[in-house]
């Protein structure tokens, strides 16, 4: 069984963010770059399935700049088998070109399952892995906290906002991974120098046919405004007054 | 908040240090900046999974010795496995040998993050890996095949067992004794203290490595050998069989450092210690230096990390503390300001990162030393081994010396929030006191550099470091804003170099014990002006990379108070050295 493992090259999570002084984006120059972290956990679960004896061979894949070759041998490192880099130098590429992208690397590749992360911590849009199974036709479970493959089919246990929902789907299926899945290992020194060898496949996105120009056009980026300081009320009846009068949220 | 700022690192390792050019040296080939930066990646998740949480319950709960076994929380073993598990305790291995052959330098940046996090939890691996090899350098290759495989894969962990109750700093006056037994091995006879990891239940067995005379062997250091001891001896599978003759006689109980167990243990009480001579005998000190030598780097490195931690712990509180008003404000019911914002925390603040960053600078600059030793050749190897050994006393005093002055703005910074245990900063403080006493006492080091290391090898280490610290004052002179302080350094190391030569004659002319009286006068005054050197090379590091502005301006800004504010002092030592003062020396004993 194969299993596709699309991943993202993020801001490393323990960076704060500045946004460049004209507005046009998040300033990225000299900043730490790492795997999303939603995307680790869906390589962890793909070398899971394979340590499980499920899955034989795990390609992992991202969309970005020769820089991104860095979060690919992350992945092999970590387990996946090779990895294919669809370059561009585009900043921002948005989640339906991406799910482009993908949909034809999986008419290229027969993957029996994609897991990707359910959102990158950067455009935060969670639209990627539902896109794809949209534009492919595969079925898919979303926010998964337990995926379990048997019998020709893949049961994803889904966070759902009244608790738990699992599904049952037909393979080839989508799977997007939640927080809970899993604790997704480190990379050990030995396997960081085994991944430099296996393959790592550049590909360009006209290769597949896709275009990657957005629809969307990033008009101004800014911080969030700053927090005002609060006030003291002196008793419970003046803060469900200021609640219902001021605020007007009850 | 990051133990140590990876900007910090990067910037050091990256704009300053070069650490990609080091992948032109042969077995270093295979490495790019990619397979650095993951390590390093790998490295700080370990630290600060498995290492940093249970730092502050390790120095609550010390291991405990019931009169039969030492327990450690479980805690530090699982941090134990985990190093072992990454690779990290074999990091620097050759490939055949399951490692990864990383440079010293990345080594030390890893290293940087386990110290910073836990230094206690991270002594254990530390001590097992220069332990180890010691034993690869020196040892028979019977030996090797027995112990080696167990050290390498964390079966065992390894010490360094030099210290007696009566003999110390002076190790060549140790009493611990070496009897020849039939079958080729020795009976080891002694007591042995302060020895760290002698005894805990991380692992099944432990491989001490002992200095012991030999019956008959010359009197001080010149008859020392050294000898691997086993806790328990293996069977062919390499599984512990019986008990060696060495006991616990007890724990000591530290201010620091007191997840590390530190040990007196009794060598063939029952005359039963088996030990095994590495190498010849008699060459026990200069196998046991080879081992001190990296572990004196390791110690820098250590308290370098440690300043590192306190000053963002510091850092991180004094941007969130709110507390009192600018003396320009007179609105009593204005909102307080973050104290970050008063002047003298930020004093306080500077201070340390000048401390701390020039410190871990240092250290990282000694890593890279070690690879040029190692791998380069020709001059350019000849250079790096003489400067390395010139500055291992600075490399190991300097960051301790300081590092604890940081560590003690930081609890200053603080306030009473500095002073309880509820906050981390005291705990540096008192890990950190430990660094300027083991692997050499400061005033070892002073008379190590000035009676020694200065004049080894007709001074070509000097000579190396005189070129070196020219080479930057040229390059820094380029940079108009850091002009002043290229022509200040210039004038300070101009001085320096006729001060060793004053003291070079003083030395040749005979009365050691006076010239040497300031040694460690000698070392601090030493380490400010390689460390000032240093923090030119960062700021002009900085000017000509694509840090951003504000990163800069941290580097610039910390380089001018080292300058300012520390660099003068330079002239006080000076002068006491250049005086010979003997103030001190004079002071009759019975007069105190």
């Amino acid at each position: 069984m194969k299993v596709l493992v699309p991943i993202k090259r993020v801001v490393d999570y323990n960076v704060k963010v500045r946004v460049k002084a004209d507005n046009s984006g998040v300033d990225l120059a000299n900043v730490k770059m790492a795997m999303n972290p939603f995307c680790e956990i869906a390589v962890e679960e793909a070398v899971r399935l394979k340590e499980k004896g499920v899955v034989t061979e795990i390609i992992a894949v991202t969309v970005g700049s020769k820089a991104a070759q860095e979060q690919l041998r992350t992945a092999m490192a970590l387990g996946a088998d090779r990895s294919i880099l669809v370059e561009t130098d585009q900043e921002d590429v948005q989640p339906l070109a991406v799910a482009k992208v993908l949909k034809a690397l999986v008419e290229k590749e027969s993957p029996d399952l994609v897991i990707l992360g359910k959102q990158a911590i950067d455009g935060d849009n969670s639209q990627t892995g539902q896109m794809l199974a949209a534009l492919t036709g595969m079925p898919q479970g979303t926010f998964a906290s337990e995926v379990v493959v048997a019998d020709g089919k893949v049961n994803v246990t889904r966070e759902v906002d009244g608790g738990l929902q699992t599904v049952a789907l037909d393979l080839p299926a989508v799977v997007t991974t939640d927080l809970r899945l899993n604790e997704p290992r480190y990379a050990s020194l030995p396997n960081i120098m085994k991944a430099k060898k296996k393959p790592l496949e550049t590909v360009a996105p006209g290769d597949l046919g896709v275009d990657l120009a957005s629809s969307t056009k990033t008009l101004k980026v800014e911080p969030p405004a700053e927090r005002q300081a609060g006030i003291k009320v002196a008793s419970v009846e003046e803060l469900v007054d200021k609640l219902k009068n001021e605020a007007k949220v009850i | 908040m990051a133990l140590i700022d990876r900007d910090t690192l990067d910037f050091l390792l990256y704009d300053v240090l070069d650490a990609q050019a080091l992948t032109q040296l042969a077995p270093y080939h295979d490495h790019s900046r990619e397979t650095f930066s993951q390590t390093l990646d790998t490295a700080t998740r370990v630290a600060e999974t498995w290492f940093l949480p249970h730092n502050g319950k390790a120095d609550e709960h010390e291991p405990q010795f019931d009169g039969d076994t030492v327990t450690t929380l479980a805690e530090v073993k699982d941090a134990f496995r985990h190093f072992v598990d990454a690779g990290l305790l074999t990091a620097r291995l050759p490939f055949e040998q399951d490692g990864m052959q990383l440079p010293s330098l990345i080594n030390g940046a890893c290293i940087s993050q386990f110290t910073a996090a836990n230094p206690s939890s991270a002594a254990y691996p530390f001590l097992t890996m220069a332990a180890a090899n010691l034993i690869d350098h020196f040892a028979s290759d019977a030996l090797k095949q027995t112990w080696l495989p167990l050290m390498r894969s964390g079966q065992a962990t390894g010490t360094m067992v030099l210290t007696e109750p009566d003999v110390g700093s002076s190790l060549g006056d140790l009493t611990t004794s070496a009897t020849p037994a039939d079958d080729g091995s020795y009976r080891i006879r002694g007591q042995k203290m302060y020895i760290s990891g002698g005894d805990h239940d991380l692992t099944d067995n432990i491989v001490h490595l002992v200095l012991a005379r030999i019956k008959g062997a010359p009197a001080g250091t010149r008859g020392i050998s050294l000898f691997l001891v086993p806790k328990w001896h293996v069977d062919d599978s390499g599984a512990p069989s019986t008990r060696n003759d060495v006991a616990l006689a007890g724990l000591l109980h530290k201010m620091g450092y007191r997840g590390t167990t530190s040990t007196v243990l009794t060598f063939g009480e029952q005359d039963q210690c088996v030990g095994y001579l590495i190498g010849e005998a008699h060459q026990g000190l200069k196998y046991m230096f080879m081992m001190m030598n990296e572990a004196r780097v390791g110690v820098g490195l250590g308290a370098a990390s440690i300043a590192c931690r306190g000053y963002a712990e510091s850092l991180a509180y004094a941007r969130e503390r709110p507390q009192g008003r600018l003396p320009s404000c007179k609105d009593a019911s204005s909102k307080p300001v973050m104290i970050i914002e008063h002047a003298d925390v930020r004093r306080m603040l500077l201070a340390q990162k000048a401390y701390a960053e020039g410190a871990l600078m240092l250290c990282l600059y000694g890593n890279r030393l070690i690879d040029l030793a190692e791998h380069s050749d020709g001059d350019e190897q000849r250079n790096a081994q003489q400067l390395l050994d010139l500055l291992t006393p600075v490399i190991k005093s300097w960051p301790s010396e300081f590092g604890l002055k940081a560590n003690e703005l930081a609890i200053q910074v603080l306030g009473g929030a500095g002073y309880i245990r509820e906050y981390p900063v005291e705990q540096c403080y008192r890990d950190q006191r430990l660094n300027p006493i083991h692997e050499g006492t400061h005033g070892i080091q002073g008379l190590d550099l000035l009676g020694r290391k200065l004049w080894q090898d007709n001074s070509r280490g000097l000579m190396a470091l005189d070129a070196a610290v020219r080479a930057t004052i040229r390059t820094a002179g380029e940079h108009e804003e850091l002009q002043v302080m290229a022509a200040t350094l210039e004038s300070e190391w101009n001085k320096a170099s006729a001060l060793i030569q004053t003291l070079g004659k003083a030395l040749a002319a005979g009365d050691p014990d006076r010239t040497l009286a300031n040694a460690s006068v000698f070392l601090t005054w030493m380490g400010h002006l390689v460390v000032a050197w240093q923090w030119l090379w960062q700021a002009q590091a900085a000017l000509a990379s694509d840090q951003p502005d504000t990163f800069c301006q941290g580097k610039l800004q910390a380089c001018r108070y080292f300058f300012r504010w520390e660099l003068p002092q330079c002239n006080h030592w000076h002068d006491l050295l250049a005086s010979q003062d003997d103030t001190c020396y004079a002071m009759p004993i019975n007069a105190f």
